[in-house]
């Protein structure tokens, strides 16, 4: 039982930073405006909300059975509170803060009616803070997180999200950007 | 009854979104801002919604990236709580 | 009747049959003494219920440029009030008297002149409003230039220590009405999104009333001598007096003029040589240029027939100038002035500029013409306040006056400045 709850535990968390990789891509595509091929930009939206509530459901998962797990000897403080573990404390700090920019950026957003854009806006700015810590939390404290296909893995997420930050900080990121510049259409 | 979908302009920012929801009655202009097709009583930053599109217009303003549109009745006055934003 | 000279910025000629002298009655930078001597005192305390009944009769409107009736904007108070749930209304839900003194448009300075020279009135004004809706808070919102009269006459009123004086920025929209009461909120003269009128929901969710500093000063002749003696000026549309700021080639002054008067009246008063004007521009940035001078001045009556004065101003166009000249630069000065807050206007409104500047200076391409036409139609009544319509209004105005130009422009040559771009 503890060897299934352990292996679970480790490719949960391996699906879930899967997961946020495709959460931050699709957010990026979301602030450019435009549609995904022939995916209307309200659906792409909702695939970003909805690839983020599966990626925060597979991190529940990866938490709560490594707490379950005697091996992994995790427990409620160290889910909160990083940098106290037993193991690695360091790296598993890293998840821990993770976590918590997480749990934050998530509330933020399903109470984006009730707090208004700003606070919204703001919190959510964090996304991008979490996703880099995620990764390192992988690579530093997994079992697998130094095996050479994990690594191939980070190292193409990395780029791929490299990538899509040029993009949005590139003058024609936004679909409107060159009308806006003014341009007559 | 028929509900009106306000546009506050000061929060829109063109994404499309409406405009994708509720392409009979919003086009876009130049700069991607929805275009009210047909001006309802409430002028071009109102768009007057039938049954047939108080779903689409639901969902508008739950998706709406900048929550720059609101619904209301045509009763005036009755507002959402929303004080008028202190910075840009 | 004295002639008057106002203020460094201002000289008004008042001469002729057709310059009435009621609002600055009282003399140059009138204070209390002079003001009670000219005008009376006003008994504020005795003002009731009755005095919206006098407002109505008297046919007020609103100087601002909305012409909205004025005790209508009274009465929408006193109902927003009724309507709220409990009778003994909370000091939280009592309404908001603003006087908006604000003045961002470059050729008006009316209401500068009139704070300098009357401030009694206006207060007298503010302070009768206040007294008919009961209001909990009352503000003075007028530029820096305005502001030191307006609080040196505020000194010499006990009964005034009420009212608040806050300083609008030197911005064009900082004189709109939700501008204004988002400065009075938050500190920043920028209009919102409100879908409730100001009066329903206004500063901090109360009943507000923004009243332009001359209305007021109406209102406060009003409350003395009620409304007959207001309507003996004017006419039924437009009854009472109105200040208007003239400009033109011939310099600024403030004149006071009876409702519905002949644009050629207006300009004979204010001295204006009648064969140098090529055309007027009424209302301002936001107004409208008008050819022939046989208009009448009023805010209601037929289109061609009739102009409204906005503000009230007149600038004059001389017959040397280019019109479609005059009206590029105001457009490129409005689209700077835009707050930038809705995109139709933060965007659209400098293409306008462009084609407008394309189409004055020599873009001699006929599309010019329907490219404005386009970008009008694409800007108005899309913003949280008026300022792209009013551009939009100004814009077509000026192809419509303008019309002969137009075509020699969009030919190559210019018939004003004798000037040719293309041979």
């Amino acid at each position: 039982m503890d060897n299934a709850l352990w292996a679970f535990g480790r490719v949960s968390g391996i699906i879930s930073l899967l997961l946020f990789t495709g959460t931050v891509l699709l957010g990026i595509l979301t602030r450019s405006g435009r549609p995904l091929l022939r995916i209307p930009r309200f659906s792409v939206a909702l695939v970003h909300r909805n690839i983020a509530l599966l990626a925060t459901v597979f991190l529940i998962l990866h938490v709560g059975t490594l707490i379950l797990d005697s091996y992994a000897n995790l427990n409620l403080v160290d889910v909160v509170v990083p940098f106290l573990g037993s193991f690695k404390p360091f790296w598993q700090g890293l998840g821990t803060v993770a976590f918590d920019l997480l749990v934050a950026v998530v509330a933020t957003s399903l109470l984006r009616h009730r707090i208004g854009q700003r606070a919204f806006r703001a919190v959510h700015w964090f996304s991008y803070a979490m996703w880099p810590i995620a990764l390192a939390h992988a690579i530093g404290n997994g079992t697998n997180g130094t095996s050479p296909w994990f690594l191939l893995l980070s190292v193409g997420s990395l780029a791929v999200v490299g990538a899509a930050l040029l993009w949005r900080v590139s003058a024609n990121f936004l679909e409107t950007a060159k009308t806006r510049q003014g341009g007559l259409a | 009854m028929t509900e009106t979908l306000h546009i506050d302009w000061t929060r829109c920012d063109g994404r499309g979104l409406c405009t994708e929801l509720l392409t009979p009655l919003l086009g876009r202009d130049d700069w991607g801002y929805p275009l009210v097709r047909q001006a309802g009583g409430g002028g071009r930053g109102n768009v007057d919604i039938d049954d047939e599109y108080a779903g689409a217009a639901r969902e508008a303003v739950q998706l709406c990236p900048k929550l720059a549109l609101s619904i209301s009745n045509q009763a005036p006055g009755v507002r959402d709580r929303r004080r008028p934003r202190t910075s840009r | 009747m004295t002639p008057l000279t106002l203020g460094p910025t201002a000289t008004a000629k008042l001469r002729g049959p057709t310059v009435t002298h009621r609002l600055f009655a009282a003399g140059n930078h009138a204070g209390l003494d002079a003001h009670v001597e000219a005008f009376g005192a006003l008994a504020t305390h005795d003002i009731d219920g009755t005095f919206i009944d006098a407002v109505e009769s008297a046919g007020l409107t609103g100087r601002g440029g909305a012409f909205f009736a004025s005790w209508r904007k009274i009465a929408a108070t006193g109902s927003a009030r009724a309507g709220t749930p409990f009778s003994a209304t909370p000091f939280s839900a009592k309404p908001v008297v603003i006087a908006n003194g604000a003045e961002g448009e470059p050729l008006s300075f009316k209401d500068k002149t009139l704070l300098a020279h009357a401030p009694h009135l206006v207060i007298d004004g503010l302070l009768a409003v206040a007294r008919a809706v009961a209001a909990g808070q009352v503000f003075i919102y007028a530029g820096s230039t305005s502001i030191p009269a307006v609080e040196r006459a505020l000194a010499e009123r006990p009964e005034a220590r009420r009212i608040r004086v806050v300083e609008a920025p030197h911005t064009f929209i900082a004189g709109e009405a939700g501008a204004v009461v988002n400065r009075i909120a938050n500190g920043i003269a920028l209009p919102f999104d409100h879908r409730s009128r100001l009066s329903d929901s206004g500063l901090k969710g109360r009943p507000t009333l923004v009243f332009n500093v001359e209305t007021l000063a109406h209102l406060a002749l009003i409350a003395r001598y009620g409304p007959a003696w207001f309507r003996t000026e004017g006419s039924d549309r437009d009854p009472g007096t109105r200040l208007l700021s003239v400009s033109g080639p011939a310099g600024q002054q403030v004149l006071e003029v009876a409702g519905d008067l002949r644009l050629g009246e207006v300009l004979a008063s204010a001295a204006v040589d009648l064969a140098t004007v090529q055309a007027v521009m009424v209302g301002g940035y936001h107004g409208r240029w008008v050819g022939p001078l046989d208009y009448q001045l009023s805010p209601t009556g037929p289109e061609g027939l009739t102009v409204q004065p906005g503000a009230g101003v007149v600038h004059v166009l001389h017959t040397s100038q280019c019109g479609l000249e005059a009206t590029a630069r105001i457009v490129g000065y409005l689209a700077n002035e835009s707050a930038k807050q809705c995109g139709p206007c933060m965007f659209g409104l400098p293409v306008m500029a462009r084609v407008m500047n394309a189409l004055a200076h020599g873009g001699c391409d006929p599309r010019l013409v329907g490219e404005l036409d386009r970008l009008s139609h694409l800007v108005t009544g899309r913003g949280a306040c008026h300022h792209p319509d009013g551009t939009a209004q100004l814009v077509g105005s000026a192809l419509g006056t303008f019309a002969d130009d137009v075509k020699a422009h969009v030919a190559g040559n210019c018939t004003k400045t004798t000037r040719r771009w293309h041979d």
